[in-house]
């Protein structure tokens, strides 16, 4: 009852949060005291116009912001799919040799810290096409946490489980899937989170950037009709896509999670 | 011929500060005849858990080997199960799970109404039947020992090597376990290796308990035989009057001599 009570106050102060700022936009905003930035209003208006078709299609540079969103979220479902799949399978050959793991540890670290926009122009160089670079920006911002936490979470699975398995002279295949990624699940899953977190907020500039079709090119391209309520628009889109991604990751990780 | 064979085992450890390897125990020899039901005791650090483990495979002794059954260890195997003093339950597989993946992995022609027959059978043995579906965290420390019995007891191995098994289960419930134990020793004929530092433990379950003393280079320093007829219980062992001459020679041992002995 008392947790009831606890979290309808966290709603209650949600929505006052939501409201003061609305409210505070709205002040700062209203005529022509924010150096012609636009408020709450114009932008719910123009949401609304967005809302109403989402899915038209008037040739190849002026589609619907649903059929925008959902390239988008293709180019993550792809280039995240990939770079997770990779980099937990080389996670686990890390996490399971130590040897190896210290020699390329340093170097997981030095190439976690690029930003995967700065890769951007090697890739455009390398493939000459920028729907691909855009998808392997996308792979490459995947790439690392994940490849980080599986081999880190691999290496620090409790010695008990891995005496266990050999006792049970248990075979490669049992030993990876019965026991090597549910003991290291919670880590892999945290770093996929993260991967997400990292390819979600890479889109963007890359999309911008290479005018491949998304939510990044549409940012860009009303900032260039100089259309700032479009542009707060599609900003306030990808922070809530980006939440329902997220929320859709955290119910695997709960499934996934067991208490020692 | 022995079943088990230890031959002048020796475990060094290498040395933390460079004063070169320490030696944990030296020159260790014992034997075990089949279904024999074998303690050792002594202080912590003794190495007594790194013999079991060298036994189980699980390490690799300095010197010396191992035979089993006339066969060198060379690693851990299902012919060795160990009970381990922390469980070491998967956490994310139920009761059920936990066992069966011992079963599969012992018998991989069988169908798997079959193994899942065998592991209900060793279920309800350990009174585990109520609790086959839930996740070790949901059990006591005593319950989900059982659980780590009836997935060692499961695959039927040559032996069963205990290491403190009891030593993180309540004393009430520690004794119920114990005469479980004893059950399904008898009901199965197992050979069973025991380390533990609880003298009444090991005087209730062995037919002898070996004495080590305290390291480095550690040794058995006795082997003690506990002459008291079975079936055994911890209500009626008390009455008898070799009882206390052997728990009086061991903790004996423990505190006056474990520290001095010194046999070459």
């Amino acid at each position: 009852m008392a947790a009831l009570v606890k979290q309808k106050n966290s709603l209650l102060l949600s929505m006052v949060i939501l409201a003061v700022f609305l409210m505070l936009w709205h002040l700062l905003t209203i005529g022509g005291t924010g150096q012609g930035l636009p408020g709450p209003v114009p932008v719910l208006k123009t949401a609304m116009e967005f809302i109403r078709h989402p899915f038209y299609d008037n040739g190849p540079n002026d589609k619907g912001i649903g059929i925008l969103t959902l390239y988008s979220m293709g180019r993550l479902v792809f280039g995240f799919g990939s770079g997770v799949v990779v980099a937990i399978i080389f996670g686990v050959v890390l996490g399971l040799n130590r040897t190896i793991f210290r020699a390329v540890n340093p170097y997981i670290q030095i190439l976690k810290s690029i930003s995967p926009i700065a890769w951007m122009p090697l890739l455009l160089y390398s493939v000459k096409n920028s729907g691909i670079t855009a998808l392997l920006v996308v792979f490459m911002a995947s790439l690392w946490p994940t490849l980080a936490n599986t081999s880190f979470g691999v290496a620090n699975i409790k010695k008990d489980y891995m005496h266990v398995s050999s006792i049970l002279q248990l075979n490669w295949f049992s030993r990876l899937f019965k026991v090597v990624l549910p003991a290291a699940g919670p880590t892999i899953i945290a770093g996929m989170r993260i991967s997400m977190g990292s390819a979600w907020v890479a889109i963007v500039p890359a999309e911008a950037l290479l005018g491949s079709l998304g939510l990044g090119y549409f940012v860009w391209n009303e900032w260039n009709n100089l259309s700032l309520t479009s542009v707060i628009f599609a900003i306030i889109l990808i922070g809530i896509v980006g939440v329902i991604i997220d929320f859709g990751l955290n119910k695997i990780a709960e499934r996934i999670a067991f208490v020692d | 011929m022995p079943y088990l064979a230890v031959n002048n085992l020796t475990k060094n450890f290498p040395g933390g500060n460079g004063n070169g390897a320490q030696c944990i125990f030296k020159n260790i020899s014992l034997e075990m005849q089949k279904g024999e039901f074998i303690s050792i005791i002594g202080h912590s650090g003794c190495g007594k858990s790194t013999l079991l483990n060298i036994v189980a495979g699980l390490d690799t002794p300095s010197e010396g080997r191992v035979e089993l059954d006339g066969k060198v260890i060379t690693g851990p195997g299902l012919d060795r199960m160990v009970v381990f003093q922390n469980f070491a339950l998967m956490p994310w597989m139920t009761v059920f799970e936990n066992i069966r993946v011992a079963v599969t992995a012992a018998h991989k022609d069988w169908s798997v109404k079959k193994v899942d027959d065998w592991v209900q059978k060793y279920i309800n043995m350990v009174g585990l039947t109520y609790a086959e579906n839930k996740k070790p965290a949901a059990l006591s420390g005593g319950m989900r020992q059982r659980v780590g019995l009836a997935r060692a007891f499961s695959v039927e191995p040559k032996m069963l090597l205990l290491d403190e098994p009891f030593a993180q289960i309540d004393a009430l419930t520690r004794g119920t376990i114990q005469e479980e134990l004893v059950r399904m020793w008898n009901e199965t004929g197992s050979t069973v290796f025991m380390v533990t530092h609880d003298v009444d433990e090991a005087i209730l379950l062995s037919d002898r308990i070996l004495l080590m003393s305290a390291g480095p280079e550690a040794q058995i320093a006795e082997s003690v035989e506990v002459a008291i007829p079975r079936p055994r219980s911890r209500s009626t062992i008390i009455e008898q009057s070799s009882y206390y001459v052997i728990r009086n020679h061991i903790i004996r041992f423990l505190v006056e001599r474990a520290h001095k002995e010194v046999t070459v």
